[in-house]
């Protein structure tokens, strides 16, 4: 199946495949041999756009890449992180590492414990006095988790026969160990932490599976074709939009595609700056491996010492130093990805194409849906030579957002610029670790006076920036210079690196703090959002106000924690992220409360002109958030795109009904204008028929826009876009293959 | 039909009510001098960033919207950019208030001294008081006071002075301004000057809309207006004016504050200064212009006793949680928010459902004297007078009547009937006299010595209309249950169909007369039915409704509340029909229908000699211009639609059934 699309005479291929999966077509596609040889014409020159794959022909075999990687797989697996077990090294009910987790200790002082973090080992003597006046919390109350994973409580696995046996012949590993699917079966979303911490488990993956390349990837998912069996890959595990859970009717068999095992660098490219990777490797080892040959992407989201590449990609990821690497959008070259239907990729690796919608922004921020990512080349850069963090202490946070602004205003961004607003400054302050020298605290203490007594800053208004600088020594000074002269601007003093370097600490181990709030009754998440620079201000001050009320109106006993940071910077607005916390003593279903106070928050985002995420991806499409009729459009798009892909065959996990009415409704309608476009090729005419078609009331302009999409691109697929996707607008066919591939990895 | 019935009745805004302190009772015992010399520290808003009047100016002349419509306006007419520029300056200079202490201090010690000597008592509900400290430091604070008297504004800034809170800035009318000196002391004591009509004018709109938003959004005080626009001369709630309330309401809409606090005000007045002032008005005598020496000339009122002043603060009102579910915010997300646009539908819908039950959280807090009670029952009863005990005894009745429709009546419980009606009496004695045990509705002492029968009839009508400016007062408690009433007697059907049709005719034609709320007309019915049927005096089933033995009483009075008003409609009715042969303006429109009525008045052919009021002329017509009735031509002239208009007076005059009538929904 998957030759007969990319191979270069398509038609006959692609209706041999047709009947190898013996569907029908709808009737769209009868329109004579005419129009079948104007459209083998066109595919003979798409296939000049798509370059096949050199082992396109050739049947795939699982064994092949084994064989290939078998010496090198040796070395390599030692430096590899990310154990199949993964719970060997890692908590299953809680953030990262096993051995590292903050607790207070027997004196009532807070203590991070292991070797791995540079706060690990040491006291922080702060945190327990902010933890308790912040949140009202007491050491006495305690809400620890179940302890130990209880093999009962978990159902057994539906395992579909055929496929285990057809999957245990292809020498692919895979297992169904409780342990294993336990695992798999959440992302870092509040209610799924808090249910694994109480031990309840919904629906879990039946079968965990580890390819170890490309090509066991599409071997899985033809297998899981073959059986209707559903596919949901899994990256890093660190998602927070949900896209991880199954869903919990799903009677079908359900695989989780663990693509930890995909984690080599299979080229790097230092003529064009690019690396090839499988998507399977996680931030911190690429990084690491690249780094040893003297290059990096810059690529560091929050997440990224368990994140994955194939992650980033399929949630469109965003780096804290995107101001010099980019997003991910800007950083990936080529994307492979493995679809129900054949492999996706481009021909080429060229650095921009205009032959219509890129088909990477459609894998990029599809979560999952539409298939696996299997392999990505990224642009790298040679590995700077001198790095330094910085601080800026502002009056107060409006006088900090104008010089962000400024600062955005002429382009001279650091690597990393962030503002955290007196909350968020308090919060850090009280991660400090305990200094051993009398000089450093005297110091500090010197510092703290200057600050507030000398200058006259208000300690709850005041506001701190953090920058990381990097690049050649001479720039960085110069670029250094330059900022902090606008920070001076707006009343900013520079406030020293360390303050910045804990800036940065911070959110590497919020995670893990909020397990420690979790074992005293204090539950929280983050959120963001991307908005216009003049409203920048007003969302903090009206999102963070909503929070605290709505925290009031549900019953929570104790003041929340309600905070943000202005945490990027970009030409026409900024990403801003909320923090929120609280202390849920008292409450019957907190988890439920929480939901409540987030979805208000958001709805307040949507209100005050921010968008529903920035970079952690679309959380709400799939739990009945009522999308913003901006965001609407988008999702029908998608959905519609989608549908065009015809990987996504269970709608019922998408809650979103009348987008999927309106995908039924639209493929008469497509059917229509493809024969139109072939006779008459005139766009006109389809504009005419789009208006003269009766609109549903509710889906308007979601609808209009995800048909434009489709129209668009069927006129453009039956142009110059290989027939594997004009096959599937004709042949529509529902429950065959996959269901809900999701999301393989959260970017925090 | 269920649906938006849910509204009043558990409405937070309204109901249940606080108990009043008498503020003048700690002044009549301490000095005024240390009260105005007082230590003066408000609370004030939680994220005010403190400026002072000048740099608020500033602020508003420099922000996004003015500089962007002052380079759209020069732009437009071709003037250089600084001239546009000096322009909004100067209407700013004209416009802005200039707030000081020691002004205010002045006023607290004058108006300390006039309050004692004019007034028995000025009560203030202080949990109110508590309630608006509380939501000043929340959110930014307007006040919307009712607006009866000239007096209103500078009470309410020597109430908020006497209680520690920040002083308001008041919307003022132009018109102050021509107080010399006067005009300035105003605005030093926190008033600033709007244009009564501006019209097209872009510009000053921009200044004037930017000038309150900037005070808004820094919270720099409580902006207050009237949201009647004007006071009202029949002591009618008048329709609200939606102009600023659109604008305060914008920055909450636009998400630069998170909330914003509407707090409705009820002054009730027993006696108002104006009485006899505003009857004038609605005859015809123009009202005196606003002058320092006419105020000098006022100050004989400085020895005649006005009773007590009653000032509810009512609850504050979140215009977020208004919003929420009517407003969406996004439609501001597509556009730079300084950019001047209209508003969508919904909004304007909106701020107009906001408007209007800020009116009626006004009308429901006001508090009622026994006067006013005794007022509607002389006005029923005009030919033949009652005597003392008649009156006391229908007095207590409707007394019982009233509270049962939740009327926010002052009654004084532990004295006597008798003794209450005979102090409201004496009160009042400008307006009423006893004589031979009769109560009579005339001047005491005024003997018949007016010449011609035309200004007998018209010094009588000032007495009618000063007394009806009472009865007005309880008009909205009877007002939805006298419509149902008149509708069921209309009717004379026992189909609840037929007298709903009935119902909502009439409060369709009366909707520019009273404050009927938008779109709420099957809940209005509801609520009278249910009211009617509560006091016995209607029998209501699913289908039919019926009038019991002892309704007749409750129903009389009823219909004869709304009697007048029916009167004075078909009265404009009939002389539209009849003398409208030639170009009838909308100016000559009162000067004409005023001679119509007193000819037909001395002929006897009427006896209403309320339908003299100017204000109800107006709403008749702009009623008739709404239902198609009349119609706007060229240069103001009204044209007539005769079979229309024959139509509606056939109905009103209960000849016809309602026209138009719709499927009902019932």
């Amino acid at each position: 199946m998957n030759a007969a699309h990319f191979s270069p005479q398509p038609y006959d291929s692609y209706t041999l495949s047709r009947r190898q999966h013996g569907s029908s077509m709808a009737s769209g596609s009868d329109g004579g041999s005419e129009s079948q040889q104007v459209a083998q014409q066109r595919l003979r020159i798409i296939a000049g756009h798509l370059r096949a794959p050199a082992d396109s022909g050739s049947a795939i075999v699982a064994a092949e890449c084994k064989a290939q990687g078998s010496e090198a797989d040796a070395v390599q697996q030692e430096k590899r992180t990310m154990p199949r077990r993964r719970q060997d090294i890692m908590k299953w009910n809680g953030w990262g590492y096993s051995d590292s987790r903050f607790l207070f200790n027997k004196k009532g002082q807070a203590e991070f414990t292991g070797k791995r973090y540079r706060l690990s080992g040491m006291i922080i003597p702060g945190l327990k006095d902010w933890f308790e006046s912040t949140f009202g919390a007491s050491l006495q109350h305690k809400t620890p988790p179940t302890p130990l994973l209880n093999n009962n409580a978990v159902q057994a696995p539906t395992l579909n026969e055929p496929f285990v046996d057809d999957l245990k012949s292809s020498g692919i590993p895979f297992s169904h160990d409780a342990e294993d699917r336990v695992f798999r079966s959440h992302g870092h979303c509040l209610h799924e932490i808090f249910a694994m911490r109480e031990g309840r488990f919904g629906r879990l993956p039946d079968v965990v599976v580890w390819p170890n390349c490309h090509n066991d990837v599409v071997k899985v998912v033809e297998l899981a074709c073959k059986h209707n069996v559903c596919v949901i890959p899994y990256g890093g595990g660190t998602s927070v939009s949900s896209a991880l859970e199954c869903p919990a009717d799903e009677a079908r068999c359900i695989v989780s595609l663990d693509t930890s095992q995909m984690n080599r660098i299979l080229w790097i490219d230092e003529k064009n700056l690019t690396a090839h990777l499988e998507a399977g490797i996680i931030g911190q080892d690429l990084e690491r491996q690249l780094n040893e040959s003297g290059y990096c992407t810059g690529h560091e989201p929050d997440s990224m010492e368990f994140s994955s590449v194939g992650g980033w990609v399929a949630t469109r990821a965003s780096g804290m130093k995107k101001n010099i690497y980019g997003n991910i959008e800007d950083l990936v070259v080529h994307v492979k990805m493995v679809t129900p239907r054949g492999v996706i990729e481009k021909s080429c690796q060229g650095p921009r194409m205009s032959t219509g919608p890129d088909v990477h922004h459609f894998i990029m921020g599809s979560e999952g849906t539409l298939g696996v990512v299997t392999e990505v080349t990224m642009k790298i850069r040679p590995m700077p030579e001198y790095q330094k963090y910085g601080s800026v202490v502002f009056p107060n946070f409006e006088k900090g957002v104008a010089c962000l602004r400024e600062v955005a205003k002429q382009r001279c961004a650091p690597a990393s610029i962030r503002l955290m607003d007196n909350e968020q400054f308090k919060f850090g302050h009280a991660l400090k670790p305990q200094v051993s020298s009398l000089f450093t605290s005297f110091l500090d203490g010197l510092k703290k006076l200057y600050i507030t007594k000398f200058k006259g800053f208000d300690q709850n208004r005041l506001c701190v920036a953090t920058l990381l600088f990097e690049g050649d020594r001479e720039k960085v000074l110069q670029h250094e210079k330059q900022v902090y002269d606008i920070a001076a601007k707006f009343g900013g003093l520079a406030a020293g690196e360390d303050n910045g370097q804990r800036g940065y600490m911070l959110t590497f181990v919020i995670a893990y703090l909020r397990d420690l709030g979790m074992d005293y009754y204090v539950i929280g998440e983050s959120f963001e959002t991307s908005v216009p620079w003049d409203r920048v201000l007003d969302i903090c001050r009206n999102v963070k106000a909503r929070i605290v009320g709505e925290c009031k109106d549900k019953g929570v006993q104790f003041p929340p924690l309600s905070t943000c940071r202005v945490t990027q910077t970009y030409d026409a607005g900024a990403c801003v992220y909320f923090y929120f916390a609280f202390n849920y003593r008292g409450l019957a279903d907190p988890v439920h409360v929480y939901e409540q106070v987030e979805h208000a928050a958001r709805e307040e985002i949507l209100a005050n002109g921010g968008s529903l995420s920035h970079h952690h991806g679309g959380k709400t499409s799939s739990r009945g958030f009522s999308f913003a009729s901006r965001e609407r459009s988008y999702a029908c798009a998608r959905l519609n795109v989608q549908d065009l892909c015809d990987t996504m065959t269970n709608h019922k996990h998408n809650p979103n009904t009348e987008v999927c009415n309106c995908a039924g409704v639209s493929v008469v309608v497509i059917i229509i204008l493809i024969l139109y476009v072939r006779l008459a090729g005139q766009i006109p005419i389809i504009f005419l028929i789009l208006i003269m078609f009766p609109l549903p009331n509710e889906v308007g302009e979601g609808l209009i826009i995800g048909w434009l999409y489709k129209i668009t691109l069927s006129i453009r697929l039956s142009h110059n876009l290989p027939c594997f996707y004009v096959s599937n607008l004709q042949k529509k066919k529902k429950n065959e293959t996959i269901s809900k591939i999701s999301c393989a990895s959260k970017i925090k | 039909m269920a649906s938006k019935a849910v509204y009043t009745r558990g409405d937070p805004m309204l109901k249940k009510r606080d108990d009043f302190e008498d503020m003048l009772e700690e002044r009549r015992i301490s000095s005024d001098l240390r009260f105005a010399a007082k230590c003066f520290m408000p609370v004030l808003y939680k994220g005010l960033t403190p400026c002072t009047p000048d740099t608020l100016k500033s602020a508003a002349l420099h922000s996004d919207p003015v500089n962007y419509v002052i380079h759209q306006v020069a732009k437009e007419t071709g003037k250089a950019l600084d001239d546009v520029r000096a322009e909004a300056e100067a209407i700013l200079d004209e416009m802005a208030h200039r707030l000081q202490l020691s002004t205010v201090r002045f006023f607290a010690f004058m108006l300390s001294k006039v309050f004692k000597t004019l007034f028995h008592s000025v009560n203030v509900n202080e949990e109110g008081i508590q309630r608006l400290q509380q939501a000043i430091q929340e959110h930014p604070v307007v006040l919307l006071p009712s607006h009866r008297s000239y007096m209103d504004f500078l009470l309410m800034s020597y109430i908020l002075y006497t209680y520690d809170l920040s002083l308001p800035v008041i919307a003022a009318g132009m018109d102050f301004m021509g107080m010399k000196f006067v005009g300035e002391m105003l605005r030093m004591s926190g008033a600033f000057f709007i244009r009564r009509s501006f019209g097209g004018d872009r510009l000053y709109w921009a200044v004037f809309s930017e000038y309150v938003k900037t005070i808004v959004k820094n919270g720099y005080a409580p902006v207050e207006f009237f949201l009647e626009g004007t006071r009202s001369r029949t002591a009618k709630s008048l329709t609200p004016k939606l102009g600023l309330l659109n604008i305060v309401m914008e920055p909450f809409l636009k998400g630069e504050v998170f909330d914003v606090s509407l707090v409705p005000v009820s002054i009730s007045y027993e006696r108002i200064l104006e009485e006899a002032l505003y009857a004038r008005e609605l005859l015809g005598v123009p009202k005196p212009k606003e002058s320092t020496s006419g105020l000098f000339k006022a100050r004989k009122i400085l020895r005649e006793d006005y009773g007590s002043i009653h000032v509810y603060f009512g609850q504050p009102v979140s215009v977020r949680s208004l919003a929420h579910g009517h407003v969406d915010r996004c439609q501001f997300n597509l556009m730079p928010r300084h950019i001047p646009a209209r508003p969508r539908e919904e909004t304007v819908h909106f701020v107009n459902n906001t408007a209007y039950r800020l009116v009626r959280a006004q009308e429901e807090n006001s508090v009622l004297k026994p006067w006013v009670l005794l007022a509607t029952l002389l006005l029923q009863k005009q030919e033949a007078p009652m005597t003392l005990d008649e009156l006391t005894e229908r007095a207590v009745w409707l007394r019982d009547l009233s509270r049962q429709y939740g009327a926010f009546l002052h009654w004084p419980d532990q004295m006597h009937p008798s003794e209450v009606v005979s102090s409201s009496l004496a009160l009042h004695g400008g307006l009423v006299r006893v004589s031979e045990g009769r109560v009579h509705l005339e001047q005491a002492g005024a003997a018949e010595a007016a010449s011609s029968p035309e200004d007998q009839l018209l010094s009588r009508a000032v007495l009618v209309l000063s007394c009806a400016s009472y009865r007005n007062q309880a008009l909205h408690v009877f007002l939805r249950p006298a419509l149902v009433a008149s509708a069921v007697r209309a009717t004379s059907s026992a189909r609840k169909v037929e007298v709903f049709d009935c119902f909502r005719f009439l409060r369709d034609v009366f909707s520019n007369e009273f404050i009927l709320c938008p779109g709420a007309t099957m809940q209005d019915f509801e609520e009278a039915c249910y009211l009617l049927e509560k006091t016995g005096a209607l029998h209501v089933t699913q289908h039919d409704m019926a009038v019991t033995k002892r309704g007749q009483k409750t129903l009389d009075f009823l219909t004869g509340m709304l009697e007048p008003f029916l009167q004075g409609y078909l009265v404009v009715c009939r002389f539209l029909l009849e003398e409208s042969a030639e170009a009838l303006t909308q100016k000559s429109f009162i000067p004409a229908i005023r001679q119509f009525i007193i000819k037909h008045l001395l002929q006897g052919r009427l006896t209403q000699l309320e339908v003299l009021s100017s204000d109800l002329h107006k709403n008749a017509l702009a009623a008739l211009l709404r239902l198609g009735a009349v119609r706007r031509a060229q240069q103001d002239t009204l044209r007539v639609n005769k079979v229309k208009l024959q139509s509606v007076e056939d109905a009103l005059g209960g000849k016809l059934p309602p026209p138009n009538v719709a499927s009902a929904r019932l």
